[in-house]
């Protein structure tokens, strides 16, 4: 019987097989599922129902569109919080070669990882023979220009007064607090980071990036910002935020202003270009006019196909009633 | 076992596996053991086997390579991207597998650990059933299966008879009788058996289940053979069960893997859908697109790198090894690389989605109540899932009649004895009837020819009586109940009964008839010459209570005509046909008297054909020739076969669908083109060219005038149909149709004429022929010749998908030839539906069959596989466009993670949903509109222009993703608070609303229930972003559709019209017959 009970019967759902068996029923269940009646909701694309749908799309993109065009052209006016950017062009971030040269434990202060650091930093691992903390492309080629904004008041005072750049509260939290952390140990950050190097690029080794603790080592947030890479080749990352002081005066009152930029970073080589933007911005973050455009256009279009299928429908069923008669 | 055992020749079996005598030396011979083994794989061999079998696949074998090179070679991606999905993808088959295989072994070990009683030195022994050998004497008892194949020794009957009944094997759930050889009937206690010295010569195992021929050689002590032959009447088939019998001693001839069972088991052929060829085409084009992206990248690469500051700007430096790797090989691996980033362009999981839609899908067809049918308690059955979208894809369908096309459920209507007309009619009783049984005559025939007539009817035929009370009281007739493999019989023997001759049945050899005066008479019954398909006819040869030898003889009226005394034909012969063009099926009955030397002859040649061991089927079919000549014609019978419910409206639903019906019968011409009008293949309107030997042997030289007669067909055919075979769907509603009728021996006239090459124009020309009628009608055909025509149609130009239905054991050989076979759970047996893909109740189901599951499933897979290349390519053509940003470097936008679980979870789980549950078109319609099945005839949906479209579409997604996102980045910052996003967060926005995307997609083509998953995106401005370009992606689909359906809308207003006035003219149901009535809808298309 083995034979004729055949496996793949049972697998493909037929009945058990009982040859002269006891005449259970073999009535298929009379189930919604089973008989694929179940209920169904059939969004139907027809004019009737895709019409409304245009005009309705297009009375709601257009304003939405708008909103978010004036409130991307509004960012102009220098109130609330400023962000300051640097930009770079025509720079690779993006570069595989880049982007995996860095090594996440380490940065994450992996003990082990801070002396044998993980051989994607090649070729920016060891220096020398010590192990280069830290590692890799990204963060030998960090961005180490300076900028510093000047404030010139008014033509009565004409020494330029230093405006206020915060730098701590610009990087991501999960970075500053989960990804990147000081490699553990008692003493000094220069304690903790012995038997390593600086990075060949730099000036000074990891633990001298800031005077303040908490902004220092591989938590200092010039150094996160830069090891988040870029999506483009023509980029910007935050540099500085300049915090709104009272609610009386804007942040950035109307006047001249000095740009006084330390120049270390070499562009022209790659034929790069370097820019700082000063930016503020609003609930749906910093100027575009591109998604308000791009709400416009579809909403207008949305609301110009819906015209012509209007036309277009409206033709047929003349059409075809001519035809009927 | 044995494999290098040859299956020519014969085994010798010695029964108990004693020396024949003490002086000869018992030789053991090797035999296979009786372990039945049906599983694929062992605990050992699972996984290097299995694992062998899937790499077999192009698919899963082109990722190992990617895997392999990814784990070689330095490439963006991890080797788990595309280690992970294959291994899945191995896992889930290789657990299917395993399963199905499990199974397997569970059923075989139930089998081959059953016990069995095994006599040994006269003891009854207790052994598993796998250890049961060759020679070995085996007790069954009442409602056991046997074993093995066994030769009955002796049962607990005097007559050495047992009933078996077959149902497992081919379904039929009668009783068969089999009988034990003469010389050991009496050995029916261990003791006794033990004595038997007695060897078997029989042929080597071979599969038929009804054929076997072999011969005991019995030694008693005089040590002289006694020779009996030995054929299927003795042969005990393992899988049978013993009933109505309390015990049998039988003899293993075949063991294990040699029964006839196990060799019936193997050798089904596996049958591939079309869909799959395309999905291979499929295949073929996306790689191409995978290395033309792949070797732009690299062509692009190298021109960007040529400037030495973009090669390896100062803060990205190569390290020592890539600046010394050669050039040559360096871009080598980087096409090997950009192949790896793009080989996600190949979806991986498809072969197993489509796989589990297939299989899981296949549930509904047996789940649907629709083809639950009351009498037999049964449904619908799937034996393949393998091919349920081909179901919506046939072209031709081939059905039988018998039993297909009508019910198989003979009555008796009436006879003519000697050309006097009897009628009997159920319904009213007839106080003037002579007898219990109503009966009208028009006028009488001689008394004496018609108690032969009747007596005829009583004693020729293989039926069975069977007592529903358990108490064995033959002296109550009224309990009997007929039983027989032909129902033809039983309605000509409860024909008789109705006369006033009542078959009481057999016993001891003799059949008792009991006759109009209530006298109980006994013949003796010497010899069956049973039917064959090839003889149309039947024969017994009895000994009269006078002592007269008489054959009576019943047969088709062409098999029977020519063997009889040619005075008296006429008067018969008109009645005959004037049945036949009634839809009854004819049958003559002759008798002849055999002089008692005459017989001793007859009787000895017959026992010697019987015993020969080689080629018995020709030397017996010669002697049966030689008796079946000079008798003479009594009269002919007519039993109706009723249509089966709904034929007529299935065959116009079909032909309306635009499918091809033909009907290929073994019937006679008359019946089986009356049948063709009453289920409307043929309408009154239909001109019919016929291809018979009617008109054929009008001339001398039959091949001159079949060759006239093509080529006569051809031109006015072609006359008609001036155009090609393309436009003739629609030709046949404004053209006058035609139909063609051709019988078996024309067919093989034309198949195989003559060597020369004419033979072959004869072919072309008759498929010219058959291409441009509307029904084909094929009469006389031998099983052969039906799977004959079916491959000739299945290799025609542009391959034709071919479905054959048929329910008896002769239409076995067409649906295994055709693509996709049906088996009607039928009153002739179960082999057509055991060897079938698909079996139903009744032939009404194939409409919703075809029209209902067929369209959905087609359309569902071909939806399904579509949406894979089309997921896939949106997929990935971000990433190929993202090169052209990160100096082709083969940065992959999206994290592993993503790339890993695309084609996993992200994507797979609602197309599968989808493709089970999507409904297009409502169930209703599609059975009610046949039309909507051309819709999609010739892989309509999977052919370069849908292709095309969808790819086209996925291209235009995938780029409104990427240079959406690319715009929306241009920003200082998305988020409120000024921080700025990486590459990674590129990436994953472009997924989100690829997901999404993909995800709403089938939303569009109607959808049912599904279930969304949530992605995390902090920013109001991105989600703004998603929706907008969700839209925009989706935007000119929504677009085309709604400009097809404001069109189809139109066009169905037009045709509702059209429809409401054709419903003026009323349609009749099937009867009265002969009525055009399809034509009026199959002009509005």
């Amino acid at each position: 019987m083995a034979m004729n009970c055949n496996p793949k019967d049972e697998v493909d759902g037929g009945p058990p097989c009982a040859p002269g068996g006891a005449a259970k029923t073999r009535r298929p269940d009379n189930t919604a599922f089973k008989q694929q009646r179940l209920p169904a909701w059939q969004p139907i694309l027809t004019a009737g129902t895709v019409l409304p749908t245009f005009f309705i799309v297009g009375l709601i993109f257009i304003p939405i569109g708008i909103g978010i065009f004036v409130t991307s052209n509004n960012i102009r006016e220098i109130e609330g919080n400023v962000f300051m950017y640097y930009g770079l062009s025509n720079f690779y971030q993006n570069h595989r070669r880049y982007v995996k040269s860095r090594d996440d434990s380490q940065l994450n202060g992996d003990p082990s990882a801070l002396h044998n650091p993980s051989k994607e930093c090649e070729p920016y691992r060891r220096n020398e023979d010590l192990p280069i903390a830290p590692c890799g492309a990204i963060a030998n080629s960090m961005f180490n220009d300076t900028l510093e904004l000047f404030l010139v008041s008014n033509e009565s005072d004409p020494t330029p007064k230093p405006i206020r750049l915060q730098r701590k509260g610009i990087a991501w939290w999960t970075d500053k607090h989960v990804k990147f952390r000081n490699p553990p140990g008692e003493g000094t950050l220069e304690e903790k980071f012995k038997g390593t190097t600086k990075p060949v690029n730099w000036p000074n080794p990891v633990y001298m990036l800031d005077s303040e603790e908490d902004n220092n080592g591989f938590i200092n947030e010039d150094l996160i910002v830069w090891m988040r890479t870029a999506a483009l080749p023509t980029f910007r990352k935050l540099y500085r935020l300049i915090e709104r002081t009272d609610d009386l005066h804007p942040t950035l009152p109307a006047g001249q202003y000095f740009l006084n930029i330390t120049y270390n970073y070499p562009v022209h080589s790659f034929d790069g270009r370097k820019r700082m933007i000063l930016s503020t911005i609003s609930w749906m973050g910093g100027k575009n006019p591109f998604l308000g455009i791009a709400y416009i256009t579809v909403g207008s279009i949305s609301f110009l196909l819906g015209v012509v299928l209007l036309v277009i429908n409206h033709k047929y069923r003349n059409s075809s009633n001519t035809a009927d008669t | 076992c044995a494999g290098e055992e040859k299956r020519v020749g014969t085994r010798t079996v010695f029964v108990g596996n004693r020396p024949l005598s003490e002086t000869e030396t018992y030789v053991a011979q090797r035999f296979c053991d009786n372990r039945i083994v049906s599983s694929k794989y062992t605990l050992w061999n699972f996984l290097p086997k299995n694992l062998f079998e899937q790499f077999r696949r192009i698919a899963n074998f082109y990722f190992l390579i990617i895997f392999l090179v990814q784990v070689t070679v330095d490439t963006p991606t991890s080797p788990v991207t595309s280690g992970l999905p294959l291994f899945f993808v191995i896992t889930v088959t290789a657990i299917k597998q395993g399963y199905e295989d499990w199974l397997r072994h569970r059923a075989d070990n139930e089998v081959n650990k059953s016990t069995v009683y095994i006599i040994e030195n006269a003891k009854r022994v207790k052994k598993e059933s796998e250890k049961i050998k060759v020679g070995d004497v085996v007790e069954v008892q009442a409602d056991e299966t046997f074993p093995c194949d066994l030769i009955l020794l002796s049962s607990c009957t005097t007559d050495g008879t047992c009933y078996v009944t077959t149902a497992s094997l081919d379904g039929e759930s009668n009783c068969k009788t089999y009988y034990a050889v003469r010389d050991t009937i009496a050995l029916c206690t261990a003791e006794s058996i033990d004595s038997l010295r007695a060897a078997i010569e029989c042929e080597q195992p071979q599969p038929d289940l009804y054929k076997f021929v072999g011969r005991i050689n019995i030694y008693s002590n005089s040590l002289e053979a006694v020779a009996r032959s030995l054929g299927p009447e003795n042969l005990l088939l393992k899988g049978a069960t013993l009933k109505n019998t309390k015990k049998i001693y039988g003899v293993a001839v075949y063991t294990g893997m040699e029964t006839k069972m196990a060799l019936n088991y193997q050798g089904k052929s596996q049958k591939r859908s079309a869909v799959e060829k395309s999905i291979n085409a499929f295949l073929i084009v996306y790689l191409f697109i995978l290395l033309t992206k792949a070797a732009v990248c690299t062509t692009l690469k190298y021109i960007w790198q040529s400037t030495p500051y973009n090669d390896e700007p100062w803060y990205n430096q190569k390290t020592q090894k890539e600046r010394e790797t050669f050039k040559v090989l360096k871009m080598f691996t980087d096409f090997l690389s950009f192949m790896v980033l793009f080989n996600f362009i190949i979806p991986v999981s498809m072969y197993v989605t489509v796989e589990m839609q297939k299989f899981l899908g296949s549930f509904f067809i047996s789940w649907d109540k629709d083809f639950y049918d009351e009498e037999i308690n049964e449904g619908a059955l799937v034996n393949t899932s393998d091919l349920n979208e081909e179901l919506g894809q046939v072209d031709y369908v081939f059905t039988d009649k018998t039993g297909t096309l009508t019910e198989n459920s003979m009555e008796f209507i009436e006879c003519c004895i000697d050309g006097h007309k009897y009628r009997s009619e159920t319904q009213e009783v007839d106080g003037l009837s002579q007898t219990d049984g109503p009966l009208t005559f028009f006028d009488k025939a001689d008394k004496n020819r018609e108690e032969l007539f009747l007596r005829a009817l009583c004693l020729c035929h293989t039926v069975e009586t069977k007592t529903n009370d358990a108490v064995d009281g033959a002296t109550e007739p009224a309990e009997l109940t007929y039983v027989s493999s032909s129902p033809d019989e039983i309605a000509l023997v409860k024909g008789a009964k109705k006369f006033g001759f009542t078959f009481l049945g057999n016993r001891n050899g003799l059949m008792r008839v009991e006759n109009q005066r209530k006298e109980v008479e006994e013949y003796e019954l010497l010899h069956t010459l049973n039917f064959d398909a090839v003889r149309r006819r039947m024969s017994v040869i009895v000994k009269t209570p006078g002592g007269d030898i008489l054959l009576f003889c019943k047969g088709a009226d062409s098999a029977v005509f020519p063997r009889v005394h040619n005075h008296e034909i006429e008067l018969t012969k008109a009645h005959v046909e004037r049945n036949a063009m009634d839809g009854y099926r004819t049958l003559c009955v002759a008798f002849k008297e055999i002089a008692p030397d005459d017989y001793e002859r007859i009787d000895r040649q017959l026992i010697e054909a019987k015993m020969a061991l080689q080629d018995r089927e020709e030397k017996l079919e010669k002697v049966f020739d030689d008796i079946e000549t000079n008798m003479n014609l009594i009269g002919a019978t007519s039993v109706e076969d009723k249509l089966q419910d709904q034929a007529a409206e299935t065959i116009e639903a079909l032909h309306a669908a635009g499918l091809k019906v033909w009907v290929l019968t073994g019937d006679k011409m008359e019946t089986a083109k009356s049948t063709c009008y009453a289920c409307r293949l043929f309408q009154t309107s239909t001109e019919l060219l016929e291809l018979t030997t009617k008109t054929i042997e009008e001339s001398e030289r039959k091949e001159d005038r079949l060759h006239e007669l093509l080529i006569e067909y051809r031109k006015k055919l072609l006359h008609e149909f001036p155009k090609s075979a393309r436009s003739l769907k629609k030709a046949w509603t404004d053209h006058q149709e035609y139909g063609l009728i051709i019988d078996g021996s024309t067919l093989s006239l034309i198949l195989n004429s003559s060597q020369d090459s004419r033979s072959n124009n004869y072919k072309n020309i008759f498929l010219q022929i058959c291409m441009k009628c509307t029904a084909v009608l094929c009469c006389r055909m031998a099983p052969l010749q039906k799977a004959q025509i079916v491959r000739m149609v299945k290799n025609l130009k542009g391959s034709p998908i071919t479905l054959s239905i048929g329910d008896g054991a002769n239409d076995v050989s067409m649906i295994l030839e055709s693509h996709v076979g049906i088996g009607i759970k039928g009153k002739e047996g179960r082999q057509a539906a055991r060897n079938s893909d698909y079996s139903v109740p009744k032939f009404k189901h194939l409409k919703k069959l075809l029209l209902a599951h067929g369209h959905l499933y087609y359309v569902r897979i071909a939806h399904l596989v579509q949406y894979f290349f089309y997921k896939n390519l949106c997929f990935i053509l971000p990433q190929f466009l993202y090169q052209f940003f990160c100096g082709f470097s083969q940065q992959p936008l999206y994290d592993a993670a993503y790339l890993t679980m695309y084609n996993i979870c992200f994507t797979s789980l609602p197309i599968l949903a989808y493709s089970l549950l999507e409904q297009h078109i409502h169930i209703d319609t599609l059975t009610s509109d046949p039309r909507l099945y051309m819709k999609i005839s010739g892989n309509a949906m999977l052919q370069l222009g849908p292709f095309l479209y969808w790819t086209f579409l996925a291209a235009f997604e995938g780029a409104v993703f990427f240079f959406g996102t690319y715009f929306l980045f241009h920003t200082a910052s998305l988020e409120e608070n000024g921080k700025v996003y990486g590459n990674w967060t590129f990436g994953t926005i472009v997924f989100t609303v690829l997901v999404f995307t993909v995800t709403l997609k089938p939303f569009l083509k109607q959808q049912r229930m599904y279930f969304i998953f949530a992605q995390m995106l902090s920013s109001v401005s991105t989600w703004l972003a998603v929706i907008l370009l969700i839209f925009i992606s989706l935007f000119p689909e929504i677009l085309l559709i709604v400009l097809k359906n404001v069109r189809r809308r139109s066009a169905r207003r037009n045709l509702n019209c059209r429809r409401a006035s054709d419903s003026l003219s009323t349609r009749p149901s099937v009867r009265p017959l002969l009525l055009r009535t399809f034509s009026d809808d199959s002009n509005v298309l």
